[in-house]
């Protein structure tokens, strides 16, 4: 008998993506269970923001091959709202300006959204702005940022709080968080974190896509995995992040040997 | 040359609709019958609009031609309370309109110390020489048919005199309503602010009928040195529609005029905006948003004429086309020899939402004067796909996600409106399909 491990958030599995006709993702495997953080390293260029936007649905990137079973349920013919509603978050690592949308009506209208979705009570403008002025004092975000369009002008550090600000306001099953980090000052980093950190419980997951060791001190994660060419070629614990922060990535670099992309 | 095709004379259109001529006023020597009677006169030396011309270019109106809509008859009796619902929260002095007349009965017109508001027959037999210096004055109808026929129904239309150094602070609402259908209504107003004064003014159209009918409107506005004036105007006739409107502001010396025109409703709309910048340091910023979705056309024309040195001028035009609509936009702005260190500044930015939507843009710099800043623009552009993205992958469908975003474009000019329930009234309207409840 065949019986769905409940545990597991999601599982992807050979995966293969392009971008108009050139293949980008080329037999990505990764299984993320519930309560795990996980952290995705690697080169510029070796596929990191491909893969996120995928999972969230982005239209411009085509699906060739394997699957994506996101709570157990295949998603890769769901649109993107539908995912979000799933649970499933990304935080892109280049938040788009969006002149004349005031933030405040964006971040209710995608709370209620989800809210709606969950079964759950909506919020109107005034109940809303009490909520979100809480949420964004965990981050020690400026209500100044409620009033304006979104991200339009913010700094690269504002509008990588913003994203959080929207994790936290959607409460995500599987958050994927791409390159949340860059950009932001030692202060900054360590507000997210803590926000982040908040967020994690044994029921959600969280996938970091990052450059930086210095991140994962504030996050700890429970595996880390080196992306290269549109693959997960390695594999390991946290101490990984180390040795690619004091060694760099040269010397996993094509050595298949010891590809997996399956953590243990 | 083609033989055959056979210019119809606007006399015979009138002819058609109206089962007989339009008829000049009894002799008069009163100053409204004699402009009258001119312009009935002159009717018949002016034909009726065509592809062929060049400002009716990308216009059709055909249909508007095949429509044979006669005056209105009684005015309908209508009481207030059928129109509260449109009333803007913040207008004290309200003046409307049904089916292009004047209606006392249902305005509110209230004395306000240096505010005078009354028909133009009575105006001009009370000899307010600021009615009879410049009604007719402004509103050029020797080329236009449409104002010509306008001034030949002049005497239902209202006129609005401000004295010197006069602030009304709540805005003035003129309400044109449709309520019959298949006729052709010539609605008028003549705005004229004194020296140093300041005043709102939202002009508003919309119908009480889903069918077809005729609008055909000219305001005149002459604004006297250093007076400042916002006009707000929503076009929201019933989408079977025709509407033609004219609108001539001068404007004299460190005068100010900001416009925002928001175009949404009828089959066929035509809005004529004619600038004069007639003294030194006039100002003005004449704004627009079009939009419009399934068999709609709206064509925007505007002048603006740099006449004296050292005026300012700014505009941003903005269309937004969906379904199989139409928008068409011509700015044409003028700058005369004498009109040194005029400062003038256009942009025309259009948003296609689909592929039958079509948009022509003719934005125009005629410039006889050599020291002068000028620049003017145009965009065309579609919806941004990784913006659409980002706020489904918040959970907002595609529908929410383009109506919001559509919104956005649009939302540069509704923010300039001044008048915060009509801000907010168009943004419910827009978002209507987004809102949350
Ligand atoms: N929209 C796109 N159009 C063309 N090429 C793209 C697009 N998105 C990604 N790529 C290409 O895919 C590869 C992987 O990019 P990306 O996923 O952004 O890498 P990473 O996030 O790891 O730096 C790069 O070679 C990049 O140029
Ligand atoms: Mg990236």
């Amino acid at each position: 008998m065949i019986r769905a491990d409940s545990s597991i958030l999601l599982e992807v599995h050979d995966l293969h993506a392009n971008v108009e006709d050139t293949e980008i993702l080329k037999g990505l495997n990764l299984t993320v269970k519930r309560g795990e953080i996980h952290a995705i390293m690697g080169l510029n260029g070796s596929g990191k923001s491909t893969f996120a936007k995928v999972l969230a649905g982005h239209p411009a990137y085509r699906m060739t091959g394997g699957e994506i079973l996101f709570n157990g349920m295949d998603i890769t013919s769901l649109a993107p709202e539908e995912r979000a509603r799933a649970g499933l978050f990304l935080a892109f690592q280049y938040p788009v300006e969006i002149p004349g949308v005031a933030n405040d009506q964006f971040l209710r209208l995608a709370y209620n959204t989800v809210q709606r979705q969950r079964g759950k009570e909506e919020l109107d403008p005034l109940e809303f702005d009490d909520f979100v002025r809480e949420k964004m004092k965990l981050l020690d975000m400026n209500p100044g940022f409620l009033d304006r369009s979104v991200n339009e002008g913010f700094s690269g550090g504002e509008k990588k709080r913003n994203e959080i600000l929207q994790m936290a306001l959607l409460e995500p099953m599987l958050a994927v968080l791409d390159e949340t980090d860059s950009g932001l000052d030692i202060d900054a980093l360590r507000i997210v974190a803590k926000g982040v950190n908040q967020l994690a419980s044994q029921d959600n997951a969280l996938i970091l896509v990052t450059h930086y060791q210095r991140l994962l001190d504030y996050i700890e994660p429970d595996y880390v995995h080196v992306m290269e060419a549109g693959r997960i070629i390695k594999t390991s614990g946290k101490e990984l992040a180390l040795e690619l922060e004091a060694h760099g990535y040269d010397w996993i670099s094509g050595d298949k040997t010891r590809a997996s992309g399956v953590q243990p | 040359m083609n033989t055959l095709i056979k210019n119809v004379s606007f006399q015979e259109w009138i002819s058609s609709w109206n089962s007989g001529k339009i008829t000049a006023p009894e002799h008069s020597t009163n100053y409204l019958d004699q402009l009258r009677t001119n312009a009935v006169n002159h009717i018949a030396a002016l034909k009726f609009p065509s592809t062929r011309d060049e400002e009716w270019r990308f216009t059709d109106i055909t249909p508007l031609k095949h429509a044979a809509f006669k005056q209105p008859s009684a005015a309908t009796e209508l009481t207030a309370s059928d129109l509260t619902q449109y009333f803007i929260d913040e207008s004290v002095i309200r003046i409307v309109f049904v089916d292009g007349q004047y209606m006392p009965g249902l305005s509110s017109t209230a004395a306000q110390h240096g505010v005078t508001i009354d028909s133009l027959s009575k105006l001009v037999a009370t000899d307010i020489s600021a009615v009879t210096q410049h009604l007719g004055q402004i509103a050029e109808y020797h080329n236009n048919a449409f104002v010509a026929l306008n001034t030949a129904f002049m005497q239902e239309g209202v006129g609005i005199v401000i004295s010197e150094n006069i602030v009304v602070d709540a805005p003035i609402h003129v309400l044109f309503v449709a309520t019959q259908q298949e006729v052709t209504a010539c609605p008028r107003c003549l705005l004229v602010v004194g020296a140093g004064s300041r005043i709102t003014l939202v002009e508003e159209y919309l119908a009480l009928t889903d069918c077809a009918y005729t609008t055909n409107a000219v305001i005149e506005a002459q604004l006297a040195d250093s007076a400042n004036v916002n006009h707000i105007r929503l076009q929201r006739e019933s989408r079977e529609a025709f509407h033609i409107a004219n609108t001539s502001v001068q404007i004299a010396h460190a005068a100010s005029y900001q416009s925002i025109s928001i175009a949404l409703g009828a089959q066929i709309s035509r809005f004529d905006q004619h600038i004069s910048l007639a003294d030194q340091h006039a100002q003005c910023s004449i704004d627009g948003l079009t939009l419009i979705s399934d068999q709609q056309l709206a064509d925007t024309h505007t002048w603006i004429d740099h006449i004296k040195p050292q005026a300012t001028s700014r505009q941003l035009h903005k269309c937004i086309a969906d379904g199989s609509a139409h928008a068409v936009f011509s700015g044409k702005i003028i700058v005369r020899p004498d009109a040194q260190q005029t400062d003038a500044r256009q942009m025309n930015r259009n948003l296609l939402l689909s592929d039958k939507a079509s948009i022509d843009t003719k934005p125009q710099l005629e410039i006889f004067a050599d020291d002068v800043k000028c620049s003017h623009g145009a965009t065309i552009g579609q919806l941004d796909a990784d913006a659409l993205f980002y706020l489904q992958s918040r959970g907002l469908n595609l529908a929410s996600a383009r109506n919001l975003l559509t919104y956005a474009f649009g939302a540069e000019v509704i923010d300039f409106i001044p008048v915060d329930s009509v801000k907010q009234q168009l943004a419910d309207l827009i978002l209507a399909k987004t809102r949350i409840h």
